[in-house]
């Protein structure tokens, strides 16, 4: 018997595989290719206490072996969520954890006192890394005392688990880690997009309205991969490492990297049962290799005694 | 409901200059796919590119089982699609997206495709054409020696349009449609096509009172609602008079009243 079981920040989940927010919508469109229920938790698209149309198109432009994406973090607002979504989401037996962000300190705080008044979530993803949004997440999740900041004011109007979501986008992510996990922390996850640009030459413009957007998709792994590999020897709390998953063995590198569970992002656009997928080759792995629980490869590839 | 389905190839045949014919057998699809919809599909196992590429569907042979899509060489994707060869297997999704609707009572339909935007059209046109409604098709090409709704819809009257002249009238499909509204009386449209197209088509509906329905274009990325990449305007009752809807999800198709053109 293998058991795929991983615990993070208190939540038990029944293998490590979880989505990464913003790729999965609310889950009710991939519910109708796989049964949910497959996966370790759902992370639901980032949630703000407003409503937000967004940027305008194009948002997407495709690179090699990646994406970039400017999305500016539309989402109907929290009462809606609150009231028309997350009924729905009940449904599904599985953790859920809801993505959240803000444009000052104290919507943080609204936001993570909203969402646990809410009943039924399982934990919090602190989105203060997204790169898309002028005068928003930029700002937190590259300066450590703000950071701390906006992790501390959801600390302190939360019981729940709170995971702080970094940005790749700072010179030490390691640095980042250590003050949020100080602040209140009791997981982070990484990494979120990377900033990038394309410039279509016909047109001698931008291809993005935006201009600039996140890069994600294989491209990022070795980045992402480096990024756990280091905040694994930071910190002492849990990491959900990301960054183009596209099936089991990527997933094994982050594990193996230091990452208790992982995110499938991107490839959800490219195959919408890519977390499903995942989960199998997770499990073909430790079968073709004798490993009998998952938790054994956490961190592995650090080495014993280094 | 739609299917992710490694279908059977049976032709991958060029038409015209850069233009190819794509036709898998994939019974999941032909049940329930209806004119205006999609498929997204996979270039190939590689990485890069690495998102699928979503085609109008433009027909589908129910009894055969198989579906039928028309697309252009514009990059590394469609490229390697010219690769694949029947007996082979290519990945797709689908059918996704809202097709077009039938207004109740209408009996005289105008089709208006720029481009490769005929092929949803002649999926349209059979539907169309099996209810008794009266059709027109009027397709606007860059020049002769492209594919054309004469060749896709030989027994339908067809009107052409070139940007060069070279085949049938010298202008957009846009204004040798103008000129026929004075002419005969369309108690609809369905057109398809590059934006700017569409734009000019709405205003003239707006002129003209001619309602209509228009599929549009966009930058796509799941193609099944999810990932927000793919927005458009449409009008709504808020303070701004719009609100962002998905092309792949809400639409490819919207009722031409409801778009906010860019």
């Amino acid at each position: 018997m293998i058991n795929t079981a991983v615990e993070l920040a208190g939540i038990k989940l029944k293998n490590p595989v979880l989505t990464a927010s913003g790729t999965f919508g609310y889950g009710h469109e991939y519910a109708k290719y796989f049964d949910l229920s497959r996966l370790g938790a759902l992370v639901v698209k980032t949630l703000t206490l407003e409503p937000r149309k967004g940027n305008p198109p194009p948002r997407i432009a495709e690179t090699p072996c990646g994406m970039l994406n400017a999305v500016g973090l539309e989402n109907p607002g929290a009462a809606y969520f609150v009231r028309e979504i997350l009924p729905d989401l009940k449904q599904y037996p599985v953790p859920l954890i809801v993505s959240i962000a803000g444009c000052s300190v104290d919507e943080y705080a609204t936001m993570a006192r909203l969402m646990t008044a809410a009943g039924s979530i399982d934990a919090l993803e602190v989105n203060i890394s997204c790169p898309n949004v002028k005068a928003g997440g930029i700002a937190f999740g590259t300066v450590p005392e703000m950071a701390a900041e906006v992790i501390r004011a959801v600390r302190l109007n939360t019981d729940l688990p709170v995971i702080a979501k970094l940005t790749p986008n700072v010179t030490d992510i390691a640095g980042i880690a250590v003050v949020v996990v100080e602040a209140g922390a009791d997981a982070v996850s990484l990494i979120n997009t990377v900033t990038g640009m394309v410039i279509d030459i016909e047109r001698r413009r931008p291809v993005l309205a935006n201009q600039v957007g996140g890069l994600s998709g294989p491209a990022v792994r070795p980045i992402a991969v480096r990024a756990v590999w280091q905040v694994y020897r930071a910190v002492k709390v849990p990491i959900i490492g990301m960054g183009g998953i596209m099936e089991g063995r990527d997933a094994l590198e982050f594990m193996l990297a230091g990452a208790q569970a992982v995110a499938v992002g991107t490839a959800n656009l490219v195959n919408p049962t890519a977390a499903d997928d995942v989960v199998r080759g997770i499990e073909e792995y430790l079968e073709s290799h004798g490993i009998s629980d998952v938790n054994e490869l956490v961190g592995a590839a650090h080495g014993k005694g280094e | 409901m739609s299917f992710i389905v490694d279908a059977e190839i049976t032709h991958n045949r060029k038409v015209a200059e850069g233009c190819y014919n794509l036709t898998f057998r994939a019974p999941e699809i032909t049940g329930s796919a209806q004119p205006g919809q999609f498929v997204h599909l996979r270039c190939g196992p590689t990485l890069d590119p690495l998102l699928r590429r979503p085609l109008g569907i433009q027909g589908v042979k129910r009894e055969q089982e198989l579906v039928q899509v028309l697309y252009q060489i514009v990059g590394k994707g469609t490229r390697l699609l010219t690769a694949f060869e029947p007996g082979g297997r290519v990945n797709v999704l689908g059918p996704l997206g809202r097709g077009f609707t039938l207004p109740a009572g209408a009996r005289r339909a105008a089709l208006i495709a720029g481009g490769l935007g005929i092929a949803p059209l002649c999926f349209l046109y059979e539907e169309l054409a099996e209810q008794g409604i009266a059709v027109e098709v009027f397709h606007g090409v860059r020049s002769a020696g492209q594919v054309s709704a004469h060749d896709l819809i030989p027994d339908g009257r067809v009107l052409m349009a070139s940007d060069d002249g070279s085949l049938g009238y010298h202008g957009s499909v846009v204004k040798m449609f103008e000129d026929h509204i004075g002419l005969e009386t369309f108690d609809f449209f369905f057109a398809t096509g590059p934006s700017p197209m569409l734009r000019a088509l709405g205003k003239l509906a707006e002129q003209h009172n001619l309602p209509g329905q228009v599929s549009l274009e966009e930058r796509m990325g799941c193609g099944i609602g999810a990932c927000l990449c793919c927005n458009c305007r449409t009008k709504d009752k808020d303070e701004d008079g719009w609100r962002y809807s998905r092309v792949c999800a809400d639409g490819p198709v919207f009722p031409v009243e409801e778009v906010v053109w860019p």
